[in-house]
């Protein structure tokens, strides 16, 4: 046993107690300023983390740290340190108990962490139980406003139920086979290829997995708990939940049972078309931003699905690379969200009216994360469908089912520009007179959040070096 | 570095610094960016006296790595082929810039659009790496959008901003399909233009694959170039444009299908062009009878220049059908020509808007009277659309005629019917009613382009046009050896097709004999 390997971990928890028990002692003013603190201290260890990653197993098997998991951890990471600034600037919208908010999405981060480096199932379900228990009360922290408490409702039920499933698969593969270690898996499952038990049980993993990065079918429940959930907590949704659910996605289909996944490239190709036109198509008529931005993070998860569906290195690769980009473009679209919004009740898209002229910086900012959003260069967006699509077109010599997946993505890309540039419209040239006309201040963290999106925004669309090789780094632990 | 490293960089870098100048600082604003197109296209021009005809290989290269597991580089480079576009793309975006002062709200982000839109087209047209070739055009399209959805004009400014992404996306990303398709398929793991064409001379694609790849490329293409059937979004587009946009989109931007099909699509898969170039003779037809007979029927001037410019993609798609060295030298002389013309045309209707606030022709008349400089230059626009000799379009033209002649003669026969009948039909037609005729007693107040500035650009157009109409030599010479080894590769692949050897002469013989000829003729 290593503990080492889980030290990262070991000091998120800690993070996670010491900012509850802070609540005791500093006075109610100042409780947001721990959300800076929090932040500071992720940085540090993040930075801690660079310098030396030892690889290895611990538990039994049951927890791997490897190139995979590092690159995840990262990147989650990362992703807390913005959401944790965004919720500081949300914090006046909560009334009571900010510093269990922060530490909340502390203890969130910390069973992402641990998803990463799932490699048993039931040290997948723990850690996913983690994320979405903490979720439940995240989603509902405004216990004042409705829409907030529906939403958490809704989150609870869903995700209660896909939970079960997920539980009664897995109960079903062990019942088969015996294993519940991936490695282990991976040696006996393609005797089992045939095994209708085994086989049910693999899919209903695989719907726990599919509700959380809200792939069709079970994606019902995004738009709603988007719209409802405080802006910070959307935020951590839209990246952290879905990148864990795309990590677990990846050990499980490819490290666990790569010989029967083999066999499961066209339900993957349906799977992954139909979500991509269902967001796209969906997000069409809403005019509620964060409601758009649910389904746009539905049509996400096809796209990042092209990928899977590839089943390929380079199809890997390239969620990964997309991730990273989605990660700085939905954050700080998210930022902007929460500034703007202040102190309006609606988040409908004519509130942006005249956001140029109130806020150059924040009208910037969203437009760019559209764009990128929207795929087109030289934002992240771009490069990620262009190594998306290339995975998909590279296996289409195999199965002619490629060739119309690459087309459903492009239909998807078009409509979606249709939505993107409806926002922009909005901020630029919209008819409706703005409520107020007054200038948006920012505090400087705000601006540093802001900086750091469009940056990373930039960075990873005209850089791609970086972060491209960190992926095909990390995706060879996966052994396809 | 290249010349060309610095010739798109300046816009992009220029782009870049207006980004932090306070959106108060109107005269400072300008002046960067007239600066920045300006040294832009002088280094073009430098580039252009320096380029040395028929040399073998690419000039003015540079290449820098960017994903080398992909095999995606920053590579630039000039031949004969995109020598003469990228000239031309640097004097339509100094003229753009020039015509801007139309813009009078938000010129902070107009002007940063522009030069991003300039920096992208001339970047995609000196691009030799088949990624980047498609980023920077997409970089270009992206504010194309904008700039017609903020500063249109028009009732249906909505709609033609909507129709023209849609339109034109669904364009290039059939073309990226393409582009990725032939990436993969070549198995030569490289984006490198040269690289990727040595390797598929050595080992050709399978005729399947040739097949499948060519239509996306030549319908993504097509649909950029507004090929007909796809050409419904350009009239709109370009008539509810501000006229900036429109010049560099007409005259640059959508250049870029044509470009592609010559550079990429006809070398890289020989079989399938030959094929489909069948199909493309008689498509261009429809762009040259159809449209041409639309833009008879218009009442709006912008309407019936965006109409007549997609008429006049048609003779460039014959020239490139025609898979012969003249045709083709012809089609590339034409997109030049068509680049000056285009920017011109829209750059004038430009002006007369906003002198007089609309562009129907049932309300204008006897404008020549009130604006004697700008009639003229309109004149002149229209005659050179017509394919009057002496301006680079007749020369173009001509050539385009000749090299289609050989090989469909009935296309040919009823394309010329189009371009001297339709074309003059509607073009003087036009002048009648805009320029001559009873001035309305509501536009006594208008005036003409008062200074240097505001005729500079109109006329910098103007002696491009004449330079290489009465000069087509600078263009040919430079053109011939490069369009002689692409379709040598053509030859390669088992079609008879004229020497490059005897190319030279042949050409000098046509040009001067039908200029003749076609002067009498009229």
């Amino acid at each position: 046993m290593n503990l080492s390997l889980i030290s990262l971990e070991i000091w998120v928890v800690a993070l996670g107690l010491v900012l509850m028990l802070a609540d005791f002692w500093m006075p109610a003013e100042r409780r947001r300023f721990l959300g800076y603190a929090a932040a500071a201290a992720l940085a540090v260890l993040l930075v801690m983390n660079l310098g030396h990653c030892a690889t290895g197993t611990a538990f039994n098997g049951m927890f791997v740290q490897d190139g995979l998991a590092v690159f995840f951890k990262r990147f989650f990471i990362v992703a807390a340190i913005l959401v944790l600034f965004i919720a500081v600037e949300f914090s006046d919208r909560i009334t009571s108990g900010i510093s269990e908010y922060y530490s909340l999405i502390v203890f969130a981060l910390s069973g992402m962490l641990f998803a990463a480096s799932a490699n048993n199932f039931a040290m997948l379900f723990v850690s996913i139980e983690l994320i979405t228990v903490t979720f439940y009360v995240l989603v509902s922290f405004q216990r004042g406003r409705l829409v907030s408490l529906e939403a958490g409702v809704k989150y609870l039920i869903l995700g209660a139920l896909s939970s079960a499933f997920m539980v009664y698969g897995i109960a079903l593969v062990w019942g088969t086979t015996g294993k519940l270690n991936f490695n282990d898996l991976a040696l006996v499952a393609s005797q089992f290829a045939g095994n209708k038990i085994f086989l049910l049980g693999m899919v209903l993993v695989l719907v726990g997995l599919g509700f959380k990065i809200a792939a069709f079918p079970f994606q019902i429940w995004a738009p709603d708990v988007y719209q409802g959930a405080p802006t910070p907590t959307t935020a951590f949704l839209a990246v952290g939940s879905k990148a864990a659910g795309f990590v677990l996605l990846l050990r499980v289909l490819f490290t666990a049972i790569p010989g029967v996944s083999a066999h499961w490239a066209n339900p993957l190709i349906i799977i992954s078309g139909i979500t991509i036109l269902y967001g796209n198509l969906c997000a069409l008529p809403q005019r509620n931003l964060k409601r758009l931005l649910g389904y746009s993070s539905i049509a996400h998860a096809g796209y990042l699905l092209l990928g899977v569906a590839a089943l390929s290195a380079s199809g890997q690769a390239a969620i990964l690379y997309y991730l990273s980009g989605y990660l700085f473009t939905v954050l700080g679209a998210f930022t902007v969200i929460c500034l703007v919004m202040r102190h309006l009740d609606s988040e409908d898209i004519s509130t942006l009216a005249g956001l140029h002229q109130r806020s150059p910086l924040l009208a910037t900012t969203l437009t760019l994360a559209m764009v990128s959003l929207a795929g087109i260069p030289p934002l992240a967006g771009f490069f990620g469908k262009f190594l998306l699509l290339k995975a998909v077109l590279e296996q289409g010599a195999t199965n002619p089912g490629y060739y119309c997946l690459a087309f459903t993505a492009l239909a998807g890309v078009v409509i979606s520009l249709y939505y993107y540039f409806g926002v922009i419209r909005a901020i630029y040239w919209s008819q409706d007179a703005p409520a107020d006309w007054s200038p948006i201040l920012l505090s400087g963290p705000a601006k540093v959040t802001i900086a750091i999106c469009i940056a990373g925004m930039f960075w990873i669309g005209l850089f791609p070096n970086t972060v491209l090789n960190l992926a095909t780094e990390a995706v060879k632990t996966l052994g396809i | 570095m290249s010349i060309l490293t610095y010739i798109l960089g300046w816009p992009l870098v220029a782009a870049l610094v207006l980004v932090f100048v306070p959106g108060n600082y109107r005269v400072i604003i300008r002046a960067v960016a007239l600066l920045a197109t300006f040294i832009s296209m002088l280094l073009a021009v430098k580039m252009f006296c320096q380029f040395v005809a028929g040399q073998a290989g690419y000039q003015f290269e540079q290449q820098i790595p960017w994903v080398e597991s992909l095999g995606i580089s920053y590579h630039v480079g000039v031949d004969g082929l995109n020598v003469g576009l990228i000239l031309m793309g640097t004097v339509v975006a100094f003229a753009a810039a020039c015509c801007s002062f139309e813009i009078q709200s938000r010129e902070k982000e107009f002007y940063i659009l522009l030069l991003v839109m300039t920096g992208g087209i001339l970047g995609a047209f000196a691009s030799l790496d088949l990624f980047f070739f498609y980023f920077l055009h997409e970089l270009a399209l992206v504010p194309t959008f904008i700039m017609i959805g903020v500063w249109g004009r028009g009732e249906r400014k909505n709609y033609a901003t909507f129709q023209i992404t849609l339109y034109l996306s669904v364009g290039a990303l059939i073309a990226l399909i393409g582009l990725i398709a032939l990436y993969l398929q070549s198995g030569a793991n490289t984006f490198d233009i040269p690289k990727l064409t040595e390797y598929i001379q050595a080992h050709p694609l399978a005729a399947q694959s040739q097949n499948f790849i060519f239509p996306l490329l030549l319908f993504g293409f097509g649909i950029l170039v507004s090929l007909w059937p796809f050409h419904t979004w350009a009239p709109l587009g370009y008539g509810s444009a501000p006229s900036p946009t429109a010049m560099l989109h007409a005259g640059v931007l959508k250049k870029f299908g044509l470009y592609g099909l010559i550079r990429i699509a006809l070398p890289l898969m020989p079989q399938a062009a030959q094929h489909w170039m069948q199909i493309l003779a008689w498509l261009c037809l429809g762009n040259i009878l159809y449209v041409g007979w639309v833009a008879m029927r218009q009442r709006n001037l912008n309407l019936l220049i965006g109409n007549s410019s997609v008429a006049h993609m048609g003779f460039i798609f014959l020239g490139i059908a025609s898979l012969n060295l003249i045709g083709v030298t012809g089609a590339v002389v034409i997109m030049i020509a068509h680049g000056f013309l285009a920017a011109l045309t829209f750059g004038l209707s430009g002006y007369i808007y906003r002198q007089t606030g609309t562009l129907e022709m049932g309300e204008l008349g006897g404008l020549a009277r009130k604006l004697p400089f700008i009639g003229t230059a309109l004149l002149m626009a229209a005659l050179a659309g017509c394919g009057l000799p002496g301006f680079a379009n007749f020369v173009g033209e001509v050539t385009v005629f000749f090299g289609a002649w050989k090989v469909f003669p009935l296309v040919t026969g009823l394309a010329l019917w189009g371009a001297l009948m339709i074309g003059a039909l509607y073009m003087l037609r036009a002048m009648r009613n805009v320029l001559h005729g009873p001035l309305p007693e509501k536009w006594s107040g208008i005036s003409d382009a008062s200074n240097v500035w505001r005729k500079l650009p109109y006329a910098l157009l103007l002696a491009s046009l004449l330079v290489f109409g009465c000069f087509p030599r600078l263009l040919t010479e430079k053109i011939t050896p490069d369009a002689g080894k692409i379709l040598f590769v053509m030859k390669m692949s088992g079609k008879p097709l004229i020497f490059p050897c005897a190319y030279e002469k042949q050409l000098d013989l046509n040009s001067s004999r039908n200029s003749q000829s076609a002067t009498q003729n009229r």
